[in-house]
């Protein structure tokens, strides 16, 4: 019987049995056709056969089972962007995805730069949320790049990670005590890297796109330059940081040398940086408008060669839902950003694997284990013991997405109609079934 | 013709033939123009609106007096006096004109794509009458119509664009213009108001010195400063700008004897071309203002009659 498990949110099956996945698990070497089977939330067995009948079964009918995916850079909106997306729909769209964690940035109003707002936020995912909702605390209060906020204390509510994103930390002092500071509570610093001075109120990439557009031109060195800036900081010091949304050439060639160089240095990308150029921003097309931009064809070949080479840890979302309102203007007064949850796997098979660019065990892993690892969350992999948040899908799944169908609330994505591979169908968090569609 | 468009959004768009079509179309409206009898039916039951985001002087009434000489009835919205100070949306403003049985609109926005968002939302014509830095397609096509009248066609031709190109719609609409026509566009300025791969246009050669750009040019364009769209200092000074690439009588010896000199208006005189320059013989910007009615007559005939 199919059960409508928004509706029911979540079916609590003390015992559950998948059988017939095609196990993935690169962390843990697995690659097998078999079962898994769960007790109380955690992995006690997986073999090429489990009888159990006690247990719930669910047919994986062949499709692959991985650790759940984590996206480590979504806005959820709530609190006061409810219009936009909150916590009930951020989280929805999230399995929907086959997302059983998503981290979300603190650019909410007020700002989740202190300990009630994490701890409304954490309360809120308890109540209505629908995978784990991990926030990520301001580094500055206010986000205004001036004093740091209270990070003890938002960690001891529930914070995995500081970030200003959606604004630069300008002050290059204040950057340096953020490391300094984070690295007392373990906290990664996530860097939004974008050097106000030499954005010149540029809002596309510049390109011959931009300039026939008569669009004013945002130049790589934006991103650079602060890309650089906190890599001798994080160098110098011995700390940790991490990238956000690296979209340029410039940036995975500065990253790949520090990487090399012994800095502890992360980073992360999107899929559109992997499978659009700024020529979709064509016809004043504002759901190609994000920030960073969408760049060239150079720097979406070097964002996939990073990713192959372990440059880029990690594949994000930055889920970043708008109302229809901020998106139906003209191109310069539109807001940046897209929705990204629900297309994010599918983008990732259609660009990265179904291309031959990396097996499809390669990537898994920048959607689970390694952004799992950088925040130090404990989840990303398949093996005896471990939390049981699972994602089943069929990598070869042809669909086409139709933003109307999005379980988020907003549609501002520039996929609608594309064509790709690969569909998420059951979403498992702690042994608990949360979507199955 | 227009391909059967609803709208002129810019010459982008445009084929060879659609403009040559304008262009022949405008010699008639011409006559109309210079007739003692400028009233002519082809609007005649038709309304026009002009809806202007930023200051104008002689588009706006040359579109004004365009749509009168032909019998439409028109008003003019400018941004501050209008709801558009209460916040309205550009396609709300858009649909309450429609609402109201507009069949043209005629737009001119700080904000490159404007007209084009317009134009999905609304069911009157919609014409450009200058986007952000994107296109200026009426300016285009009567500087078109004035190279043509003067040199006959345009196989060959050298022309000349000169100043600020980067924050230019016009650079870009005349390059598009100049290139599907079969002239060379030659473009000096300085290289802070150059924008990346400008050459990829068209036929464009991107030149080190204005006087190489207008070495033997057949038409000297001179773009306007447009301070108002600068956010930054772009040059040191406006007495260094017109030493270098402001256009004075000495510089216009590098050209052919018979140089057409044009500019868009308004000109900042003593900035990028010198008095003695703009009302000298070759001048013939006062020409382009005339031709500018003709041509703005024969796109309102186009896209309200075929």
């Amino acid at each position: 019987m199919k059960q409508n498990y928004f509706e029911l949110k979540g079916v609590d099956l003390m015992k559950l049995l998948i059988k017939n996945g095609h196990i993935i698990d690169l962390k843990n070497e697995i690659d097998m056709y078999g079962d898994i089977l769960i007790l109380d939330g955690v992995i006690v067995q997986i073999a090429e056969n489990i009888e159990d009948n006690e247990a719930e079964v669910i047919d994986a009918g062949g499709m692959v089972v991985s650790a759940g995916l984590i996206d480590m850079h979504v806005h959820l909106r709530e609190p006061g962007y409810e219009y936009k997306e909150d916590i009930k729909t951020g989280t929805m769209a999230a399995v929907a995805g086959g997302f059983t964690s998503v981290c979300c940035m603190p650019n909410t109003n007020p700002v989740c730069d202190n300990q009630a707002v994490v701890s409304f936020i954490k309360s809120r995912a308890e109540k209505v949320g629908y995978c784990r909702v991990y926030p990520v605390g301001a580094i500055t209060k206010g986000l205004k790049g001036e004093e740091l906020s209270e990070m003890g204390e938002m960690k001891k509510e529930g914070i995995v990670a500081v970030s200003d994103d959606g604004r630069p930390v300008s002050n290059g002092s204040v950057m340096r005590r953020a490391l300094l500071y984070a690295s007392h509570f373990d906290l990664p610093v996530i860097s939004h890297c974008e050097e106000f001075s030499l954005l010149d109120s540029g809002s596309m990439n510049d390109s011959e796109t931009c300039t026939r557009l008569g669009l004013r031109p945002i130049v790589p060195a934006v991103e650079e330059a602060m890309v650089a800036r906190d890599i001798l900081i994080a160098e110098h010091e011995k700390k940790r940081v991490h990238i956000a949304h690296v979209s340029t050439k410039g940036s995975v060639a500065l990253i790949r040398d520090a990487k090399k160089r012994g800095v502890q240095v992360t980073c992360e990308t999107a899929p559109h940086y992997f499978s659009l150029t700024d020529e979709a921003v064509n016809g004043f097309d504002t759901n190609a408008k994000m920030n960073p931009p969408l760049r060239g064809n150079d720097d979406v070949e070097a964002i996939i060669e990073g990713l192959c080479d372990g440059t880029i840890d990690a594949i994000i979302t930055d889920h970043a839902p708008h109302h229809i309102d901020e998106k139906n203007l003209e191109f310069d007064y539109a807001l940046n950003g897209i929705v990204g949850l629900e297309t994010s796997l599918a983008l990732s098979i259609t660009y990265l694997v179904k291309t031959g660019r990396m097996t499809l065990a390669e990537m898994l892993q920048k959607m689970t284990y390694n952004p799992s690892n950088i925040l130090n969350l404990g989840l990303g992999e398949i093996a005896l013991g471990a939390i049981a948040d699972l994602t089943i899908f069929d990598p070869d799944e042809i669909w086409t997405v139709k933003v109307n169908e999005f379980k988020s609330k907003s549609k501002n994505s520039p996929y609608d109609g594309y064509t790709l591979s690969g569909k998420a169908h059951i979403t498992i968090v702690e042994g608990k079934v949360m979507y199955n569609g | 013709m227009l391909s059967g468009r609803k709208d002129l959004l810019g010459i982008q768009e445009l084929s060879r033939e659609d403009i040559l079509y304008i262009l022949d179309k405008a010699t008639e409206m011409k006559k109309v123009v210079l007739s003692d009898n400028k009233k002519i039916p082809n609007m005649q039951g038709k309304s026009l609106i002009t809806l202007f985001y930023e200051n104008s002087t002689r588009t706006r009434t040359s579109f004004e007096l365009a749509s009168k000489y032909m019998g439409a009835s028109s008003a003019n919205i400018a941004a501050s006096g209008s709801s558009i100070q209460k916040g309205e949306s550009l396609i709300d403003t858009g649909k309450t004109l429609d609402s109201m049985g507009t069949d043209v609109i005629v737009i001119r926005h700080s904000a490159s794509g404007a007209p084009h968002l317009l134009a999905k939302n609304v069911k009157a014509s919609v014409v450009n009458a200058g986007d952000g830095m994107n296109e200026h397609p009426t300016q285009a096509l009567l500087d078109m119509f004035t190279i043509r009248e003067k040199k006959g066609s345009f196989e060959g031709l050298k022309v000349a664009i000169i100043g600020d190109v980067t924050h230019s719609r016009v650079a870009r609409s005349d390059t598009y213009a100049l290139t599907k026509l079969g002239a060379q566009v030659f473009i000096a300025g300085p290289p802070t108001l150059l924008p990346l791969d400008f050459e990829k246009l068209g036929n464009v050669t991107i030149c080190e010195s204005v006087e190489e750009a207008i070495c033997d040019a057949d038409v000297i364009i001179n773009l306007r400063i447009q301070l108002e769209r600068m956010k930054s200092a772009l040059f040191p000074t406006v007495r260094e700008y017109s030493e270098f690439f402001g256009m004075s009588l000495d510089k216009m010896k590098f050209a052919k004897d018979d140089v057409l000199i044009m500019h868009p208006g308004p000109v900042n005189r003593g900035i990028e071309i010198s008095s003695y320059v703009a009302d000298c013989e070759n001048s013939v910007i006062n020409e382009q203002v005339t031709n500018g009615v003709s041509v703005r007559m024969a796109v309102l005939d186009i896209l309200c009659n075929e």
